[in-house]
Parts: structure tokens; C-alpha cells; sequence
């Protein structure tokens, strides 16, 4: 058991992680990291890949939904806006990948900032279904504006380049998932310790005091709309880029209730939650997929359960995050760590 | 001008069986505070009751309709016990997902039960259409606009006068002072939540004789919040001209401009309309402004 836990300067007590255990955990978690794509598969990295993704868009989202108290159902409309960008200003203008991922990015905050302006006089239901219209909206455009989009066929990419090096394989790629995945987490971690970050989880908990607090909500809404949307944007890039084609099947309505799920079941307005979230909701489809393919030696027909078994299970664990962890793994996560902190003297 | 007639009337008609279903969704709203985003589902599972009752057990329509309304009643009430009731005091969000994953629930458990072929219902109406002028009207849209609006009738009379109307209404207003006058909040929650799903469930099974059934057919319920949001949440005569609006704009819209930009924007139409109001009246036509005080 660790005993004492003294700071001796306010910098200490501010640290994000505060201890000297936390700190050796996570570099031990970024060596094996690491260590990773070197001893996975190529479907152990695609995964990876595919988490990594889902994890900028959740951070974003958490931060506009879990910090800001905003609810979106438009999010996988702005993963889409900056997945088309990208893969337009590749295909068009030959831009390089890593001026594609900050552009994509900007475009999605543009619209992120165009739906969230109706913010300004709406809240609540309102607004989420505003967000709703914006997400429907958006799906039309990519459908039918199709000398832009490619339409129901969509946009193929080319795989990207860093510095003359094709990331072509998944391997690859995965060097520029995990690094990205690193900033966007740092960077959403430390905004909550800035005057921004605060301003958002005042505007969540009560608007009106806020206010009377001298924090201008119309524009601290705009900002969270942007930062949101904005690593949606981010996110968009990199799945462009990982599957190498682009269409609307991507970014459905269910997309963007699957991001919400993520934060629900993670953890609401906590960085780590979203992680945990956006890893828990990608595995789950696998790992039930898994488990049915144990069973069809007995039944052929049993894949044929697979996808209304998804959806059912999406749903219970929604239900049953909000009813029984209305925080999410997050909280699960810390009361595990502080068991193994004060055992075996628990009380 | 003949094809202006033709849409406006298929817009009023499908306008009344949405108006019928946004009924029911803003009587759980203004019980509970509830917005459900699984009436969609609601709609689906009622169609499919009515599908089995008459099809694979051969009732004939009448009971097999009454049987419909118990079945989705008690779905209501179970769905109000079991979930929503715990949900009470939570954030927005919460209550928000909360309804959107049990949408998710109920649309797999119908792929799971009733597999996603299509299905429909046998005949229930004369099929030779409605002719009025040189309107024609398909016969199943005409009677499934004269069900509907018979059921927005009835619910209005029982919301005007029957007693548990009364209460529903005063608990609406302030829970407080329901409580104190001996209504029982609890079994009103549980009666809002069976009274929406009737009217979903009825809306549903006007839908799904209309352009058949499968589990997808939930994804009509998506149009339902432009009509609401359109009245205002909490308005009931607000969603009945809501669901006008919307049918009407729906068809006109798609009539005009679907061969211009190749189709769906019957889907976006009323969409593209909700974001115009909500930006003059955030709240809806006819929605309650929210005063609040710290």
C-alpha cells in the first residue's frame, strides 16, 4: 500500500498524473504500445486502427456533449465532413496527407461552428434535435451532391504518404494512428485545465450561473462546437485514409448514436472514459462475432443472428450503463485502482 | 394545378396519421419530460403484432386491432417500470440515450422474431380508390387518415374530460400540486407511457398497411420530431397542425423536387423546414417558453 500522498508546490498538485506509480503504468502502457505492431497480426492492427479512430472522434465528442452538456446526434455528419475534405483535397489538389489532416479538421469545425450557432437560442431537446436535422441534412448532401462526393459510390484514395513513405499496409499506418491518437488525448486532457475546459463544465452544470459568472455563453458554446468538431474532422482524415475510399454508408444517423454510446459507456466528460468507451464499443461487435463462429459447427444458421444480436446488445448496453454506471468504465476503472491502492487495509 | 391537388391531399392524409403519432409522443412528453426517440420502434412492433394476430393465428381485424392496443399498452407500461422509471431526475442526455438504445433493443428483437423479410398485412380495405374531382386517393391512405383521425378525437375527448384526462392534464401543469390533490403521479407516468405506444402502435399499423412491414419501418418515426418540435413539445393541438405541416411540405416537396435533384427529399424536406422555425421560434409554433430561475 502506498502511504502518503504529500505535494509540496501547487505544479505538483496540479499534475495530471500526480504520482510516481501513475507515471511509471504509463510509460510501461506507451512501451507496449509500442512493442504492439511488431508482434500483432494484421487484423490485430486494423482493429487498432479502427479504435484509434473511433477514439479522436469520441474525445471530440466528449467534449462537446460530456464536458459542454450539448448533446449532438450530428457527429458522424462532421467525421464525415472531414473525410470527404480529405479525400477531395487528395484527389483534386494532390495535397499531402498531413496537410490534409489539420484541413480536414478546420472544415469540420467551420460547420461544426455553422450548427452549433442555433445554440444561441436553443438548449436542451432542442438543440439535439436541431443537431439531429444537421446530421440528416448533411447525409443528404454526401447522397446527392454527387459530382463533389462521388455519390452513393463514393471517393477512392490513394494510400497516404509521410515524408515519401506509402502507408500502405496496416502496420504502417498504425505508426501514424497511435501518435495522433496520443496528441488529440493530451491535448482534450489538458484543456479541461484551462479556462476554457472550465468555462464548458460550468455552461453543463448550470447555463444561467455561468453566465452570471462572466463566461459569454454563446461563444463558449461555438467553441466547444469547434474544438468538437474539429477532431471529428481529424478523425474523419485518418478513416479516409485507413480504408482508402470514402462513401455515405459511413456516416449514418447510427454512426453517431454508436459515438454516443461510446461516451455513455466510457465515461461522460472524462478523457480516459472516452478511450475506454471508443475501445469497448469496437471490440464488442468482434467479440460477439467470435463467440457465434464457436457455435456454428453445431448451427450453420447461426450467423444469420449475428446482426440483430448486435443491435440488441448496443442497446442493453446502453440501457444498462445508464441505469446501473451512469459513469461509465471510468468509474469502474477508479474504484478498481483504489482497491488495489489501499488494499489490503480497505476501510 | 391538378398535381398540386393531388400532393396536397396525400399530404393531408399522411399529415393525419403523423399528427396521430406525434399525439402520443407529446402525451409522454408532457407527462414525463420524456423525449422517446423508440416510437419509431413502437410503431414497428405495433404493425408486427397485428401482422401475427391476423395473419399467423387468423383473428379476424377487429379483435385482432383491440388485441394490437393491449399488446402495445402493455409494452408502454412495461417499458415505464422497467427503464424509464429509474431514469427520472437524470441529465437530458441520459434520458435521451436511454430511449434511443432501447429503440435499438426492440428493432433487433424484431429482426430476431419476425426476421427482416418483408411482410404484409392481408387486405383490409375496399380496394378500388377514393375518387373526389379528379383527385384519386389510394384507399388504404384514405382509411388509415379517417383511423387516425378518429383516434386524435378520441384522445383529445379523453384528455378533455375523462377523469384520468383531467389528471394527466393537472400532472402535466405541476406535479407538486397533483401529488397533493391525491393523484397518483406514478400510475400517470405508467398510463402516458401505454397511451403513447397505443397511438404509435395505431400509427404503425396505418403505415405498415400502407407500404408493408419490416424492421426498418421504425426509421418513419425519425419524421415525427420535425412535427413535434414543429407544435412545440408540449403542445398537443401543436402536434395535430404539425403533422399537417409536415405531410403537406413532405409531398409537395418531393413532388416538385425530387425529379430535379434525384430523390429523398421527402426525408429531408421537413428537416430542412424545422431548423427555418426553430431559428425565429425556438421553441416550436405553439411550445411552452421555459422561464428559469436560479
Amino acid at each position: 500500500m502506498r502511504v502518503g500522498d504529500f505535494k509540496e508546490s501547487y505544479a505538483a498538485d496540479e499534475a495530471v498524473f500526480r504520482t510516481s506509480t501513475a507515471r511509471f503504468w504509463l510509460g510501461v502502457f506507451l512501451v507496449a504500445l509500442a512493442v504492439f505492431p511488431f508482434v500483432a497480426g494484421d487484423y490485430l492492427l486494423y482493429m487498432a486502427n479502427l479504435t484509434g479512430v473511433a477514439i479522436v472522434a469520441a474525445v471530440g465528442l466528449n467534449i462537446l456533449t460530456g464536458a459542454a452538456g450539448q448533446i449532438s446526434l450530428g457527429h458522424a455528419a462532421f467525421v464525415g465532413i472531414g473525410a470527404y475534405t480529405s479525400a477531395i483535397l487528395v484527389t483534386r489538389l494532390g495535397l499531402p496527407f498531413l496537410l490534409c489532416l489539420p484541413l480536414s479538421g478546420l472544415a469540420a469545425a467551420f460547420f461544426g461552428v455553422i450548427v452549433g450557432a442555433p445554440s444561441m437560442r436553443m438548449k436542451g431537446l432542442y438543440l439535439c434535435i436541431a443537431t439531429l436535422a444537421a446530421q440528416v441534412i448533411f447525409e443528404f448532401i454526401f447522397v446527392h451532391w454527387v459530382p463533389v462526393t462521388g455519390g452513393i459510390r463514393g471517393i477512392n484514395v490513394p494510400a497516404a504518404t509521410v515524408f515519401g513513405l506509402q502507408l500502405d499496409t496496416e502496420f504502417k499506418f498504425y505508426f501514424v494512428t497511435i501518435p495522433i491518437v496520443i496528441l488529440v488525448v493530451t491535448a482534450a486532457r489538458n484543456l479541461f485545465r484551462t479556462r476554457v475546459g472550465r468555462a464548458f463544465i460550468a455552461i453543463r452544470d448550470r447555463d444561467i450561473s455561468a453566465e452570471l459568472m462572466g463566461i459569454n455563453l454563446f461563444q463558449y458554446k461555438l467553441y466547444a462546437f469547434a474544438t468538437s468538431s474539429f477532431f471529428a474532422g481529424v478523425a474523419g482524415c485518418l478513416n479516409v485514409f485507413l480504408l482508402k475510399v470514402v462513401t455515405p454508408e459511413h456516416f449514418p444517423l447510427h454512426e453517431s448514436v454508436r459515438y454516443l454510446a461510446m461516451i455513455i459507456v466510457g465515461g461522460l466528460g472524462s478523457v480516459l472514459g472516452s478511450i475506454f468507451g471508443a475501445i469497448f464499443m469496437t471490440m464488442v461487435p468482434e467479440a460477439l462475432q467470435s463467440l457465434l463462429n464457436l457455435f456454428q459447427g453445431l448451427d450453420p444458421a447461426v450467423m444469420e443472428y449475428l446482426f440483430p444480436l448486435q443491435t440488441v446488445i448496443f442497446g442493453l448496453l446502453i440501457v444498462v450503463f445508464l441505469v446501473f454506471e451512469p459513469q461509465g468504465l471510468a468509474e469502474i476503472w477508479r474504484r478498481v485502482k483504489d482497491y488495489f491502492r489501499l488494499w489490503p487495509f480497505e476501510h | 394545378m391538378d398535381i398540386l391537388g393531388q400532393l396536397l391531399v396525400s399530404g393531408i392524409a399522411v399529415g393525419g396519421v403523423y399528427a396521430l403519432i406525434a399525439l402520443g409522443f407529446v402525451i409522454i412528453y408532457k407527462a414525463t419530460s420524456i423525449i422517446n426517440f423508440a416510437t419509431g420502434e413502437f410503431m414497428m412492433i405495433g404493425a408486427y403484432l397485428l401482422y401475427t394476430f391476423m395473419v399467423m393465428t387468423g383473428l379476424p381485424a377487429i379483435p385482432a386491432f383491440l388485441l394490437v392496443m393491449a399488446g402495445a399498452a402493455l409494452l408502454g407500461m412495461l417499458v415505464e417500470r422497467a427503464i424509464l422509471r429509474h431514469m427520472l431526475g437524470q441529465p437530458t442526455i441520459s434520458i435521451v440515450m436511454v430511449t434511443i438504445g432501447l429503440s435499438s433493443i426492440l428493432m433487433g428483437l424484431a429482426e430476431l422474431i419476425w426476421s427482416t423479410g418483408f411482410k404484409n398485412f392481408p387486405p383490409l380495405f375496399p380496394r378500388a380508390p377514393i375518387i373526389v374531382g379528379d383527385i384519386i386517393i389510394r384507399s388504404n391512405l384514405f382509411w388509415g387518415f379517417v383511423i387516425a383521425m378518429a383516434a386524435v378525437i378520441v384522445f383529445a375527448l379523453i384528455f378533455k374530460y375523462a377523469k384520468v384526462g383531467v389528471a394527466m392534464r393537472a400532472t402535466a401543469d405541476d406535479q407538486m400540486a397533483a401529488f397533493s390533490m391525491g393523484i397518483n403521479v406514478r400510475n400517470i407516468f405508467t398510463l402516458a407511457w401505454s397511451l403513447g405506444a397505443i397511438a404509435a402502435a395505431l400509427g404503425g399499423v396505418i403505415i405498415g398497411n400502407i407500404g408493408g412491414i419490416q424492421p426498418t419501418l421504425g426509421h418513419i418515426g425519425l419524421t415525427i420530431f420535425p412535427v413535434v418540435i414543429l407544435g412545440g413539445l408540449d403542445s398537443i393541438g401543436g402536434a395535430v397542425i404539425g403533422g399537417f405541416i409536415v405531410g403537406i411540405v413532405e409531398n409537395v416537396a418531393g413532388g416538385y423536387l425530387d425529379p430535379i435533384v434525384g430523390g429523398g427529399v421527402k426525408a429531408i424536406a421537413p428537416f430542412v423546414v424545422l431548423v427555418l422555425i426553430l431559428l425565429f421560434r425556438p421553441y416550436g409554433l405553439f411550445g411552452k417558453e421555459d422561464i428559469e430561475r436560479l
